[in-house]
C-alpha cells in the first residue's frame, strides 16, 4: 500500500510541471497582455499613464522578457514565495482574491457531493433490484430530465418561482447583512439557509448521472455468481446486497470523486453567475475576459492541481477498498 | 413431532422432491426447466443427477436452494426437507421448502446451514474484494452462536479439513491470490462450515483441470464420510457419477427418465436415452481395435426449450421410437424392480 501511494505521488510531479506549463501557455494565448491593454485603455481615454509604475510591474513580472523567462519568474514566485502575483483587475495580490472564493467553492463542492451521493446511491441500488418496474422507469425518466435540463435554466426557474410564490430572493450565498462581514458562526448559519439552492441545482445533473452509473454497475454485479453464492449462505437480501454487489459497484464512483471539483468549477460557471454566487468560477470567468493573466493562470493552475490531488486521494481511497488495486492484480473478474 | 407419513421404505429420508415444476415465463413462451421431478435423498447418501446441458439438473438444485433466478418460479410440487429436530436421531421436522418466499427467515436458517451448495465456477463464486476468511466466517456467524474469534477458528479448521495449504494465511488472502483448485477448496469449506446435512454440488469440478478434479472428488468423498452428510451431485460426466454416486437420476428435458443404483445404470440401463449417453462414452478397447472411427452421439438435437412435445419428450431422437405410442401418450415413471424406475413406453 505504501509503495503504491509513493508511486502514485511520484507520478504526480511531472504532471504538475506539465500542468503549470499548460496553465501558463493558456494565459499567454490571447494576443497582448493586461498591462498593454490597460495602458492603451488609459491613453485612449486621454489620461496620463504612470510610466514608472508600468515600468516597475514590467520588471517584476519580466513582461518585457522572452516567454520562458516570464514562465520561470512566475513559477519561481509561486514556489519560493508562495506568491501568485498581482491581479491587475482587482488591484490586489491574487492570493487574497482567490483565498476566499476557493474556500467557498470547495465548501459548495463538498455539500454538492454529499447531496448527490446521499440521494443517488440508494436510489441507484433500489432501481437496480427493481429493474423494469414502475419505480425503475420513473427514476429513469426523472434522471434523463435531470441530465437534459441545463443547470442555469433550472436556476432561473427556481429563482422565479421562489420569488413569485414565496417572495424569496435566492441569489447569493449570504443575506445582504452578512455579505461583507468576516466569517462568524452567524454567517455560517446564514450560508446554510441559502446554500441548499445552488447545491440542489448543481447536484441535479450529477445525481441523475450517478443513479445511471450505479444502476448499470449494480445490474452487472447482480448477475455474477458470487451474489448467488452469498444468498446460498443464508444471508438476508439486504446483507447480500450491501456486502457483495454494492461493495464492488461503488468503486467506479469512488474513482470519479477526484474530478468533482473541476466539474463544479467548469460545469457550474453559468449557474453560479445566474445565482450570483461569490465562488471561484465566476472570478475565473471574469479574469479570462479581462486578460487578468496572473489571476486566470493561478486559477487554472490551482484547479488543475486540485484535480490531480483529488484523483490521487480517490485512487488511494479506491486502493483501500479494493484489494485488487492494492495488490496490483490485473486479473479480470 | 416424529412423522412417518411417507410410510415404509423411506427410513432416514432427508429430502423428498415430489412433482417439482419450475417454469420460466418469458415473453417468447414458457420454459419448463423442471417439469415434474421426483427425487429422494436419504441421509448420508450420494445421489448423482446426470443429463445434457439444459435438462434442468441445475435448476432442480437451485429450486431446492430456492435461488432460482427470476422470472423462474416453482409452479407446482413439494420439496420436503426432514431436518433433525433435536438430539434424538428419529425426531424430525418436515418443512416444505417450496412453500416459502425466497427471502423467508425460516428458509434462510436452513440455507447455508443445513443445506448448502457448491457451485460450478470457483473463479467467480467468491467476491474479489473480501478476504476468503471473511466470506467463510460470515456463514458461521450467521448460523451459529459464536463470536468473531471463534468463527475465525472454525473457518481455519474447516479450511484445514478441505486440505487447504497454510489455512491460517489463506484465511486473510483474497480470492485472486488463490489458484482455481484452492478457490474450489475455499468454496467447499464455505459450504461445509456449518456442517450441513445435505450438500448440493453443481458440477463443482467442471472448471478445473483433470488432476485438480481428481483431488477435489477424493476430497468430497472423504468429507462426505467425515461429516456424515448426503450429497446431491449434479454433473454431465458419467465417469464422475461412477466414482461418486450410490444412486443415479438421469434427467431429460426437465423430467427424470431413469432412476436406479449406480451399478444398474452402467450394467443394466433401461431407458434408450441412458443407453445413448453410455454409448457416447468412447471406449479405449474399441479405439485400440479400430472398431470405430467416430464418436457415437445421440441422434438429433435437444429440442428448443419453448417447444412442447406430445408424448415422450425423447421420441424424436429415440432409436426405439414406436409410432403411434411414443408420440401420443406421455409415459409415466414406472417401477421395474426394487430401486429401478424408468419413464419409457418400452416397459409398459
Amino acid at each position: 500500500m505504501t509503495v503504491y501511494i509513493l508511486q502514485r505521488v511520484m507520478r504526480m510531479i511531472p504532471l504538475l510541471f506539465l500542468l503549470s506549463l499548460i496553465a501558463f501557455l493558456i494565459i499567454q494565448l490571447p494576443p497582448g497582455d493586461y498591462l498593454t491593454e490597460h495602458i492603451n485603455a488609459l491613453r485612449a481615454s486621454g489620461r496620463d499613464v504612470d510610466e514608472a509604475e508600468v515600468e516597475r510591474l514590467m520588471k517584476q513580472y519580466a513582461l518585457d522578457r522572452p516567454m520562458h523567462v516570464q514562465y520561470l519568474t512566475w513559477i519561481q514566485n509561486i514556489l519560493l514565495k508562495g506568491s501568485f502575483g498581482q491581479s491587475f483587475q482587482w488591484g490586489r495580490p491574487v492570493n487574497e482574491v482567490i483565498g476566499d472564493k476557493m474556500a467557498l467553492t470547495f465548501l459548495l463542492a463538498i455539500f454538492t457531493t454529499v447531496f448527490v451521493w446521499a440521494v443517488s446511491v440508494p436510489i441507484g441500488i433500489y432501481v437496480s433490484v427493481r429493474q423494469y418496474t414502475f419505480t425503475d422507469y420513473l427514476f429513469t425518466m426523472i434522471g434523463f430530465v435531470g441530465l437534459a435540463v441545463p443547470g442555469f435554466l433550472l436556476a432561473m426557474v427556481v429563482m422565479y418561482f421562489s420569488f413569485a410564490w414565496f417572495g424569496l430572493k435566492v441569489g447569493g450565498l449570504f443575506s445582504p447583512a452578512y455579505e461583507l462581514e468576516p466569517w462568524s458562526i452567524g454567517k455560517f448559519q446564514n450560508m446554510l439557509t441559502r446554500i441548499w439552492v445552488p447545491v440542489l441545482i448543481l447536484g441535479i445533473g450529477g445525481t441523475a448521472h450517478i443513479i445511471r452509473v450505479m444502476r448499470a454497475t449494480m445490474l452487472d454485479e447482480l448477475r455474477k455468481q458470487y451474489v448467488t453464492v452469498a444468498r446460498s449462505k443464508g444471508l438476508s437480501e439486504f446483507q447480500v446486497l450491501m456486502n457483495y454487489p454494492v461493495r464492488i459497484a461503488i468503486n467506479p464512483l469512488i474513482s470519479s470523486l477526484g474530478f468533482l471539483l473541476p466539474w463544479i468549477i467548469s460545469g457550474g460557471t453559468v449557474v453560479e453567475i445566474v445565482l450570483n454566487l461569490p465562488t471561484a468560477a465566476v472570478v475565473l470567468y471574469r479574469s479570462l475576459l479581462s486578460q487578468d493573466m496572473f489571476l486566470a493562470g493561478s486559477f487554472i493552475l490551482l484547479v488543475g492541481t486540485l484535480a490531480l490531488v483529488g484523483s490521487l486521494l480517490a485512487d488511494i481511497a479506491l486502493a483501500a477498498v479494493d484489494p485488487r488495486i492494492r495488490f496490483g492484480s490485473v486479473e479480470e473478474f | 413431532m416424529a412423522s412417518h407419513e411417507n410410510g415404509a421404505g423411506t427410513q432416514d429420508v432427508l429430502l423428498e422432491i415430489r412433482d417439482l415444476k419450475t417454469h420460466f415465463a418469458l415473453d417468447e413462451g414458457t420454459v419448463r426447466a423442471v417439469d415434474g421431478v421426483d427425487l429422494d435423498v436419504r441421509r448420508r447418501q450420494v445421489v448423482g443427477v446426470v443429463g445434457e446441458s439444459g435438462c434442468g439438473k441445475s435448476m432442480t438444485a437451485m429450486s431446492i436452494m430456492r435461488l432460482i433466478p427470476p422470472p423462474g418460479q416453482i409452479v407446482e410440487g413439494e420439496i420436503r426437507f426432514h431436518r433433525p429436530f433435536d438430539e434424538r436421531p428419529d425426531a424430525k421436522d418436515i418443512v416444505d421448502l417450496a412453500q416459502f418466499e425466497s427471502n423467508d427467515r425460516q428458509l434462510r436458517d436452513i440455507r447455508g446451514n443445513q443445506i448448502s451448495m457448491v457451485f460450478q465456477e470457483p473463479m467467480t463464486a467468491l467476491s474479489p474484494v473480501r478476504t476468503v476468511g471473511k466470506q467463510i466466517a460470515e456463514a458461521i456467524l450467521l448460523h451459529q452462536d459464536v463470536n468473531k474469534a471463534e468463527a475465525r477458528d472454525i473457518s481455519i479448521e474447516t479450511l484445514a479439513r478441505v486440505k487447504m495449504p497454510n489455512p491460517e494465511q489463506r484465511f486473510d488472502d483474497y480470492p485472486f491470490q488463490l489458484s482455481g483448485g484452492m478457490r474450489q477448496r475455499a468454496v467447499i469449506a464455505m459450504a461445509l462450515a456449518c456442517r450441513p446435512q445435505l450438500l448440493i454440488a453443481d458440477e463443482p469440478t467442471t472448471a478445473l483441470d483433470v488432476t485438480t478434479e481428481a483431488q477435489i472428488l477424493d476430497l468430497m468423498r472423504e468429507l462426505q464420510a467425515e461429516y456424515d452428510m448426503a450429497i446431491l451431485y449434479i454433473t454431465h460426466n458419467l465417469g464422475v457419477v461412477a466414482e461418486m454416486a450410490e444412486e443415479v437420476v438421469v434427467m431429460y428435458l426437465g423430467k427424470v427418465v431413469e432412476r436406479c443404483d449406480v451399478d444398474s445404470i452402467f450394467y443394466n440401463p433401461k431407458h434408450p436415452y441412458t443407453k445413448g449417453l453410455l454409448n457416447s462414452i468412447p471406449r479405449l478397447e474399441d479405439v485400440l481395435q479400430d472398431k470405430r472411427e467416430k464418436l457415437n452421439a445421440i441422434e438429433g438435437m435437444v429440442p428448443s426449450s419453448f417447444q412442447r412435445l406430445s408424448g415422450c419428450a425423447f421420441h424424436p431422437r429415440c432409436p426405439d421410437f414406436m409410432p403411434g405410442v411414443c408420440d401420443e401418450a406421455e409415459p409415466q415413471l414406472i417401477q421395474l424392480e426394487e430401486g429401478h424406475a424408468v419413464r419409457c413406453h418400452l416397459y409398459t
